[in-house]
């Protein structure tokens, strides 16, 4: 689509640098055009217009002027700032976690408007939840499903026969289940609990509300973790810097 | 980058090259620097070059507050007429003069050099908090003052760092919410600085 000279879109704000004196570079998810670099002028001197309405974390309705290089944010009104998100520490770094998950998994002006309802939709259940984590492997598994990774669950990802209702194997480079004679032959394949398919083929198919619905114990949580990690990191061929610090609270919170 | 207007003797080519390295300054400024530099007298040039060696062989971190100084400790933190039950902690070394010129904070400072910024690789790890709960150790200090900047990453840091220091027994209070959320302490005017600390809150 050709883009005029102004124009006004929805975005959320997924990543701000410091860019000169006062002003910032900010990365936008957006309906229509998917990720998007635009400068935000003077927004960090305290009497800027912009101010919070182009916090990271943040709805906002965004009126952009084409520039030489990067577009320019000339107006901004927030739709929703996510205010119980941005009060608790675990939540806030949830939601830097999906947002570098989006960064890092999206090029610029490419169209998802599917990606862009999925992180909405995980800021508002980031915003009341209980369980950031699953809130995470939800998004995580959509996200991978919307970028065309969606992991294969239902059938052996190498031979296509049915998967017998054991432990079976989990390949990222397969990206999915394994039945376990083409495990064998995948030596970096890893186990995955019946209980973990379970739980990621019902997530893979259903909404939040009914995701929400499913308890894991701490052992199934860590699994579910470990395979999701694993499969992003091989994807991305690094691992979210993220995740560092969503270890390091997790560790600090279970000492307490 | 190749500054391809005017061809240049080797000296003045290569002090154009490192004035344009210079945030704000682009290649027909640098240009414009470093012809007016050649033309001025060599005192001036001189102190001009002695200045900058000095950010560099003089400065240093405080060993206390871990503020940029010329001595150590710095200025603040030999005061002996301020108070050193309470501590300031800022960002950035740059965020303590707009706090000094509000007279507000009689007591010390502490610079934490940088927030929590997860998706930049930055933990508490690459921060000075080790610094701080180390000075809160010795049991003088009763109150933290957090004035990290007030937007996400800020608060962020505000919060983990109240994890910290809760089960210390010392009195931890943010800046007032009369900061804009979003802009930065630096850019804060004196006013409004002012009443965010006389009306910081218990975190
Ligand atoms: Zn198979
Ligand atoms: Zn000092």
């Amino acid at each position: 689509m050709t883009v005029p000279r102004v124009y006004q879109t929805e975005a959320i704000i997924i990543k701000r640098t410091k860019l000169g004196e006062a002003d910032r570079i900010l990365t936008l998810y957006t309906p229509d055009l998917g990720k998007l670099k635009a400068v935000a002028k003077g927004t960090r001197r305290p009497k800027s217009k912009l101010g919070g309405h182009v916090e990271l974390l943040t709805h906002s309705l965004l009126m952009l002027a084409r520039g030489r290089n990067l577009d320019i944010i000339t107006q901004a009104q927030t739709i929703n700032s996510f205010s119980p998100l941005k009060d608790d520490l675990e939540r806030i770094s949830c939601g830097l976690y999906v947002s570098e998950l989006v960064d890092s998994f999206t090029a610029e002006r490419i169209e998802n408007r599917r990606l862009f309802n999925l992180l909405l939709e995980t800021l508002h259940q980031l915003s009341q939840a209980k369980n950031g984590e699953l809130a995470l492997r939800y998004f995580e598994l959509h996200l991978l499903d919307h970028l065309g990774y969606r992991p294969q669950l239902q059938r052996c990802a190498s031979c296509g026969s049915p998967l017998q209702p054991v432990t079976n194997l989990f390949s990222s480079g397969q990206g999915g289940v394994l039945c376990h004679e083409c495990g064998y032959q995948e030596p970096i394949a890893r186990s995955l609990s019946l209980n973990a398919l379970k739980v990621l083929r019902l997530w893979q198919n259903c909404d939040y509300a009914t995701a929400n619905r499913v308890n894991t114990n701490s052992e199934l949580s860590l699994e579910l973790e470990q395979v999701m990690r694993e499969y992003i990191r091989y994807l991305l061929e690094r691992q979210v810097k993220s995740t560092d610090w969503l270890d390091k609270l997790k560790k600090e919170t279970h000492q307490k | 980058m190749s500054i391809d207007f005017m061809p240049a003797a080797e000296p003045i080519a290569r002090l154009i090259e490192e004035f344009n390295k210079l945030p704000g300054i682009g290649p027909k400024s640098a240009q414009r620097l470093a012809y007016h530099l050649l033309q001025a007298p060599a005192e001036k040039a001189e102190a001009l070059a002695e200045a900058i060696t000095a950010i560099k062989e003089k400065l240093s971190l405080c060993s206390i507050c871990l503020n940029i100084t010329d001595s150590d400790p710095c200025i603040i933190c030999r005061d002996g007429e301020r108070d050193p039950s309470k501590i300031c902690v800022v960002e950035e070394p740059i965020d303590i003069l707009p706090l000094e010129r509000t007279r507000k904070h009689a007591g010390l400072y502490h610079v934490l050099h940088g927030v929590i910024a997860p998706a930049d690789g930055i933990g508490p790890e690459e921060l000075k908090i080790k610094e701080l709960l180390s000075r809160l150790d010795g049991g003088l200090v009763t109150e933290v003052i957090l004035a990290t900047n007030p937007n996400l990453e800020g608060e962020a840091t505000a919060m983990y760092l109240q994890r910290l220091i809760a089960p210390l027994d010392i009195r931890v209070t943010r800046l007032a919410r009369g900061l804009p959320f979003g802009g930065d302490l630096e850019y804060a005017d004196d006013v409004t600085l002012s009443r965010a600390l006389e009306g910081r809150q218990e975190m």
